[in-house]
């Protein structure tokens, strides 16, 4: 049983078995060498730079660390303990959720309805298409800071554009006020994220039959019953898909809060991965290790999750 | 007819062009913004009596000011750098893993495949502390090779996974074939199923550069001294300054470091968007 024969999928006719069944034999003895070899260097540098410091994040953060001090004690579940404590912390629990339950309903909703806007038949909707994905492929950073500026308590047009509407007076403190930033956090992560929804529904979109929509909509269906019977069913997997990624990095985020608002103002906006950056700056290697270890259970369950539906569609 | 044409109108401005206008001032705003930010003489975008959305006249000075008075230049020089030297590691990595679990039959290798898609699904945010002890402990901290070994650890899960589905669209008997008359494993990889993959490899590759060239945290952490840092983490930790003159510049700084992502994604925007659903779907 060491060794496996391999045969490919295609199993050959009865006149071509015998020359291919001894070659498969002679390649099955050595592809699972050869399958190893070929995976031993993207293994080593997930293992070196992955799984490692993984193990190694977890051992952080069971000590009472500080960068530039060495000798840590271990203090097992310590940290862990004292962040449960800490206001600031159960502020940015509750942030992270908001960030990440509160946008992804809206990028879904609105990346749904720009997959269905390209998927009609107009003049340069190819350009269009190009077009609209910018948001999701500039990098975040700096299209961060067009909302920095956007939401500038001096110079924000959008300030501008409500003062001259005589809608209110005086600058929007966008980002100075804890709900208006959390707001503003929101906009920016949603006009990021709709494009990705958009394409990767637009792309299930392809497989949805013409003729099984002409066909309902012959027999009286209106739009709204067509899309219900017809559509949704296609496209509902990978809409599913889409929306457990987009869980997974909002949940992940740091740089659009970084640019925006380093999780100010006092504190009140932090998510996980830049309260744990603000941490390592002050040196508390051991907490800021445990915040960001705190994501990770919530990370995993996500991760299952999503195995399972891809699994499902690969089963199609 | 009359009625039953006008009818289809109505409901193509509201199926259309009402929701296609309204995307297309959402999404594509904050560019316009950055744009004619970036061309605008400072005293312009002072006078709050002037609109904001339109250039009354245009100036370089942000844009001369970048080059002449920042790192900015440097900065470019190091993601390139970092960039294309991830992506090339990352994509040799990923063309062999990608082969190996979409072809071979071995023990493992459903369970490899598994593991590496979920590597795919840990975030930076997960690993940037212990890491940056790693960095340190291994003396590369600040050294481009920081984040040339690093950005691996997202690339090559994802453009593994992608190449995987690649390879296996590829029919088997044309290898077959090669072996038969004779050539060896390798042979037939690199004569017969590369260039096949050939798409495959090229959207895997931008994709690739893409994520290198807008990675923040890692660079920002691993790499964020001096004239070291890459373009994202440069334009916002020494650009953006307590008075209100630097507007023009950040938003030129932003144009800029935004056309080499958007050049290469433009060139292969099929490949892109196919490569993006694949990993979409696909893992």
């Amino acid at each position: 049983m060491a060794i496996r024969p391999t045969v490919s999928s295609e199993t050959p006719s009865r006149q071509r078995r015998r020359p291919l069944e001894t070659l498969s034999h002679r390649v099955g003895q050595r592809e699972a060498t050869l399958a190893w070899i070929f995976l031993v260097p993207g293994v080593l540098i997930l293992l070196v730079f992955m799984a490692y410091p993984f193990g190694y994040g977890i051992y952080i953060s069971m000590t009472d660390a500080f960068v530039g001090f060495p000798g840590e004690q271990v203090i097992w579940f310590e940290n862990y303990r004292r962040l449960l404590d800490d206001p600031v912390f159960r502020k940015t629990v509750r942030n992270t959720f908001v960030y990440a339950f509160g946008t992804v309903p809206f990028k879904l909703i609105l990346g749904l309805a720009l997959a269905l806007v390209l998927n009609q038949q107009f003049r340069l909707s190819r350009l269009f298409r190009a077009f609209l994905l910018l948001p999701w492929i500039v990098p975040t950073a700096i299209s961060s800071l067009a909302f920095l500026m956007l939401y500038s308590g001096v110079l924000s047009p959008i300030s501008w554009v409500l003062e001259n509407l005589g809608l209110i007076e005086g600058n929007i403190n966008f980002l100075g006020k804890p709900v208006n930033a959390i707001i503003s956090l929101c906009v920016a992560n949603i006009w990021r994220g709709v494009p990705f929804f958009g394409i990767s529904i637009l792309a299930g979109l392809q497989a949805v039959p013409d003729e099984l929509n002409e066909a309902a909509a012959l027999d009286g269906a209106n739009a709204w019953q067509r899309f219900w019977s017809v559509t949704w069913p296609v496209i509902q997997n990978i809409t599913l898909i889409s929306t457990l990624f987009s869980i997974i990095w909002t949940f992940a985020d740091f740089q659009l809060i970084y640019v925006l608002t380093k999780g100010g103002p006092a504190n009140s906006t932090h998510i996980f991965g830049t309260l744990s950056y603000q941490t390592l700056g002050y040196t508390d290697i051991g907490t800021a290790a445990a915040i960001s270890l705190y994501m990770f259970p919530i990370l995993a369950v996500l991760a299952i999750v999503l195995m399972r539906f891809i699994r499902r569609e690969d089963g199609r | 007819m009359a009625m039953v044409g006008s009818h289809q109108k109505r409901s193509r401005w509201l199926a259309l062009y009402l929701p296609l206008t309204f995307f297309m001032v959402f999404l594509l705003f904050p560019f316009y913004w950055m744009l004619v930010v970036s061309l605008k003489p400072n005293r312009d975008m002072l006078d709050t009596s002037i609109n904001p959305f339109l250039l009354t006249s245009v100036t370089l000075d942000h844009y001369t000011y970048l080059f002449t008075d920042t790192a900015f230049v440097r900065y470019t020089v190091n993601t390139l750098i970092v960039t294309v030297g991830s992506t090339v590691l990352s994509l040799t990595a990923s063309i062999l893993i990608g082969y190996a679990l979409g072809r071979f039959r071995f023990r493992g290798g459903s369970f490899m495949g598994t593991a590496i898609f979920l590597a795919y699904l840990v975030p930076p945010t997960l690993l940037f502390i212990p890491l940056s002890q790693v960095i340190a402990n291994l003396g590369i901290y600040n050294t481009y090779w920081s984040l040339i070994f690093t950005y691996p650890t997202f690339l090559i899960p994802f453009a593994s996974w992608l190449l995987m589905g690649y390879f296996r669209t590829i029919a088997i008997d044309l290898e077959h074939a090669a072996l038969v008359d004779g050539a060896t494993r390798f042979e037939a990889m690199r004569h017969i199923v590369l260039p096949l993959a050939l798409p495959g490899v090229l959207s895997a590759g931008i994709f690739c550069f893409t994520l290198a060239w807008n990675e923040f945290l890692y660079a920002l952490v691993f790499m964020g001294s001096g004239n070291m840092k890459t373009v994202p983490v440069g334009v916002v930790t020494d650009l953006i300054r307590a008075d209100v003159y630097f507007w023009g510049s950040l938003m030129a700084a932003g144009i800029l470091g935004s056309v080499p992502v958007a050049v290469a994604y433009s060139f292969f925007v099929d490949n892109y968007i196919s490569g993006m659903t694949a990993g979409a779907t696909k893992g």
